[in-house]
């Protein structure tokens, strides 16, 4: 681990449908693992997309490791299964495990989650409340807690369960529970991660989503700006494409050296593209000045050529890592 | 490995030779011109899991039936801010606006669109169906401020309501609805039945009888049941469901009805599905479970759109070839060797993407044969002005066979040749 470990240990991932928010999620806990880290990767929606990215079997409630790290680090992962987590709750609370049991045959849990969106989300952050928290021997059980978290359009309400409870209830104990969960997120320990790609939509949500977090006291951790192509022509021509400057006369003569010169329409065609490529680069990099606007520490992930599988994971943990260490030296 | 071994493999090879592999799956072309057109589809439902771009697809859909000559709305849900504004809808007013579409579309009908107020929706249901003094109780009501604002599913309830709503006035030819950006598409049948199913439920009445009815002897298990939900939540809660259980009383069975219509509605001839993924595994999962459980309920299937597609300009330079062309390029060296083997390798990246998503889609295919598709290039889905709504509906609307590079509608990549 870093010297200077940093203080987050509770990494809330979210981001606008689309834009791989799982991907990151799994990717920043294998980079939370490296040297040595114990991390727990935790899904909330239900789901199962940790299992589909790693092609594992689907996740039961229960920690299970999932990924093994350099130097001994572990990433366990967790699918929070909400009446698992209600069933939990009222024994841990009222001793109530048998008659839990029984309200769950009679459809009484579903009801109760039903009625109160809230009480779901309370439970489903009270579980990550309790993970970040749990210590054995003295020493926290994990460095790291990642959450697969809600997207951007619910991330606020899913996070602020106070404010969301507190219509529902004014006392009692889901009240303090959720008090206590509020004062665990909204500490330093915790980070709101947004992630986002180089296109309108998701930039604008972001911003929107920031400023909702910020608005409820939620602290707003980085930008992640995934799937971000890289340009493959030289820098001028880049610019004269997107321009639409570009024109199969200028690509000719170099084909016909290779021996191209005989498929036809093809130097039209490549120059079309090529344009495409260009203009949706000049496109993308215009909106890097808006995610810098944010004014949030930003990191950039690549588009990668293949499907994601574990060593693409890893491939974009190695990019978060570095961010992380320059977040904490910064 | 024996000689005998050897000639016995070649032997049962000769017997048994290995079947050529299956056919490459074809899917059926979606003409949804033909759809969109035809006097007879009063509904068109646009499904799929959030962000593959159904909100546009609705919106432009739409678009190119108006233009044919229809009295035409949208129902959008949660419109992206350009988009909306685009369409004139400034702000959330839960009623039809016209669109002022430009002449040079040359569109003979017309074009309405509406962003769903779902809290709206909900109170004019209520108003609908009680006195005003008992309208008035309930609005107050914390149970039915969070209950209309957050319940799960309200939204999508609330979206079926108001396309009862808008199918029972008569005044469109065509309704096209946008659905709510749920986790799961299925979200938008299940919802409102599980809403009804639960303001006209056991558990509600159970739990709120004794105040309705006075003491009354309840089951140990039901007294059991609310003290823990008592406990949980608070008896303040229990109070508030309690009062407006009483406000509403007479109200429930109307809620049911009124589910269970708009739900019929979906099933009634004229209505048509269309589900709408981009070609990633996670979206045309999704559109897989879809696609099975319209079957499950017969509810018309109209086909697959799948947005945002790279198909490549040209075909006649695999990827392979072109990474190794640019490298020739670059050996061969000279004046724009460098911008031409660039150009390569923005081509090979594309044909390797286009294949990717073309295999993704056949597999798509293999399992539902009998589902049409049609692919709309990621150019013509990026939309925020009314133009780009118009190059969005001519990928979805025009000809199947009609394309600059003779591939068809229904395909990123042409059919590979036996």
């Amino acid at each position: 681990m870093s010297p200077v470990p940093s203080p987050v240990r509770c990494h809330v991932v979210t981001g606008k449908g689309g834009t791989g928010k799982t991907t990151v999620a799994a990717a920043l806990a294998l980079a939370l693992a490296a040297d040595g880290g114990q991390v727990l990767l935790v899904e909330t929606e239900g789901r199962q997309g940790i299992a589909q990215l790693l092609d594992t079997p689907p996740l039961p409630y229960e920690e299970r490791r999932v990924a093994v790290a350099r130097g001994g680090g572990v990433v366990k992962a967790l699918a929070i299964d909400v009446e698992e987590a209600l069933l939990e709750y009222l024994e841990m609370f009222y001793n109530l495990k048998r008659a839990g049991r029984a309200l769950r045959r009679v459809g009484a849990v579903d009801f109760a989650t039903t009625i109160a969106p809230g009480l779901r989300d309370v439970l489903l952050t009270g579980k990550v409340k309790e993970a970040v928290t749990r210590r054995h021997d003295g020493r926290p059980v994990y460095d790291a807690v990642v959450v697969d978290a809600p997207p951007t359009g619910r991330i606020t309400r899913f996070l602020n369960v106070t404010g969301e409870m507190a219509g529902l209830t004014r006392s009692g104990p889901i009240k303090t529970q959720s008090d206590g969960v509020m004062a665990v997120l909204k500490s330093p320990q915790t980070a709101v991660h947004l992630v986002t790609l180089l296109e309108d939509m998701p930039v604008q949500e972001t911003a929107d989503a920031i400023a909702e977090l910020q608005g409820v006291g939620l602290p707003v951790g980085s930008v992640v700006v995934n799937m971000a192509a890289e340009p493959a022509l030289p820098e001028p021509a880049l610019v004269r494409a997107a321009e639409g400057g570009l024109t199969g006369a200028d690509l000719a003569p170099a084909l016909a050296a290779a021996g191209l010169q005989d498929v036809p329409g093809l130097a039209d065609a490549l120059a079309a593209e090529a344009s495409e490529h260009a203009r949706r680069w000049a496109a993308q990099d215009e909106l890097r000045d808006e995610v810098e606007a944010l004014g949030r520490p930003t990191v950039e992930l690549p588009l990668l050529p293949g499907p994601i599988d574990l060593g693409a994971l890893f491939e974009l943990a190695g990019r978060l890592e570095q961010h992380l260490r320059t977040e904490v030296a910064a | 490995m024996s000689q005998a071994a050897d000639a016995t493999t070649t032997e049962r090879a000769r017997r048994h030779p290995r079947p050529a592999g299956p056919p490459a799956p074809e899917a059926l072309p979606l003409e949804l011109a033909e759809l969109v057109t035809d006097p007879d589809t009063r509904i068109v439902v646009c499904c799929g899991a959030g962000g593959v771009g159904k909100t546009t697809t609705s919106a432009a859909l739409a678009m190119a039936a108006a233009e044919a000559g229809r009295t035409v709305v949208v129902l959008t849900i949660d419109p992206a801010r350009r988009l909306a504004q685009s369409l004139g809808l400034v702000e959330l007013d839960n009623e039809p606006r016209r669109v002022d579409l430009p002449d040079s579309t040359g569109a003979r009908g017309e074009l309405h669109a509406m962003m769903l107020d779902m809290k709206r929706t909900f109170d004019d249901i209520v108003v609908a169906h009680s006195t005003p003094e008992r309208a008035e109780q309930i609005f107050e009501n914390p149970f039915y401020q969070t209950l209309s604002s957050s319940f799960a599913g309200t939204q999508e309830y609330m979206a079926m309501e108001k396309l009862g709503q808008l199918r029972a006035g008569d005044r469109w030819d065509l309704i096209v609805v946008d659905t709510p950006p749920s986790r799961s598409a299925l979200d938008f049948l299940d919802a409102p039945n599980r809403m009804s199913r639960f303001l006209d439920g056991t558990m509600i009445r159970l739990l709120t009888a004794p105040s309705r009815t006075g003491f009354r002897i309840a089951s140990a298990g039901f007294v059991f049941f609310s003290r823990i939900i008592s406990k949980i939540l608070g008896g303040q809660l229990l109070r508030d469901i309690s009062a407006f259980v009483a406000a509403l009383d007479t109200m429930f069975g109307g809620f049911r009805e009124r589910a269970t219509a708009t739900y019929e509605l979906l099933r009634r001839p004229g209505t048509w599905f269309v589900v709408v993924a981009t070609p990633e595994p996670d979206a045309l999962r999704e559109a897989s479970y879809f696609v099975d459980r319209l079957s499950t309920e017969q509810m018309p299937l109209a086909g697959l759109v799948l947005n945002r597609t790279h198909p490549p300009t040209t075909t006649a330079l695999s990827a392979t070839r072109a990474d190794g062309a640019a490298e020739e390029v670059l050996e061969a060296g000279g004046e724009g060797a460098e911008l031409a083997a660039g150009a390569l390798r923005v081509h090979a990246e594309r044909m390797a993407l286009a294949t990717r998503e073309q295999h993704l889609a056949d597999r798509f295919t293999s399992a539902h044969p009998e589902v049409a598709v049609r692919t709309v290039p990621a150019a013509a889905g990026d939309v925020h002005d009314l133009d780009g709504l118009r190059g969005m509906a001519d990928a979805l609307t025009g000809p199947d066979g009609d394309t600059p590079t003779g591939v068809p509608r229904r395909r990123i990549l042409p059919a590979r040749r036996r």
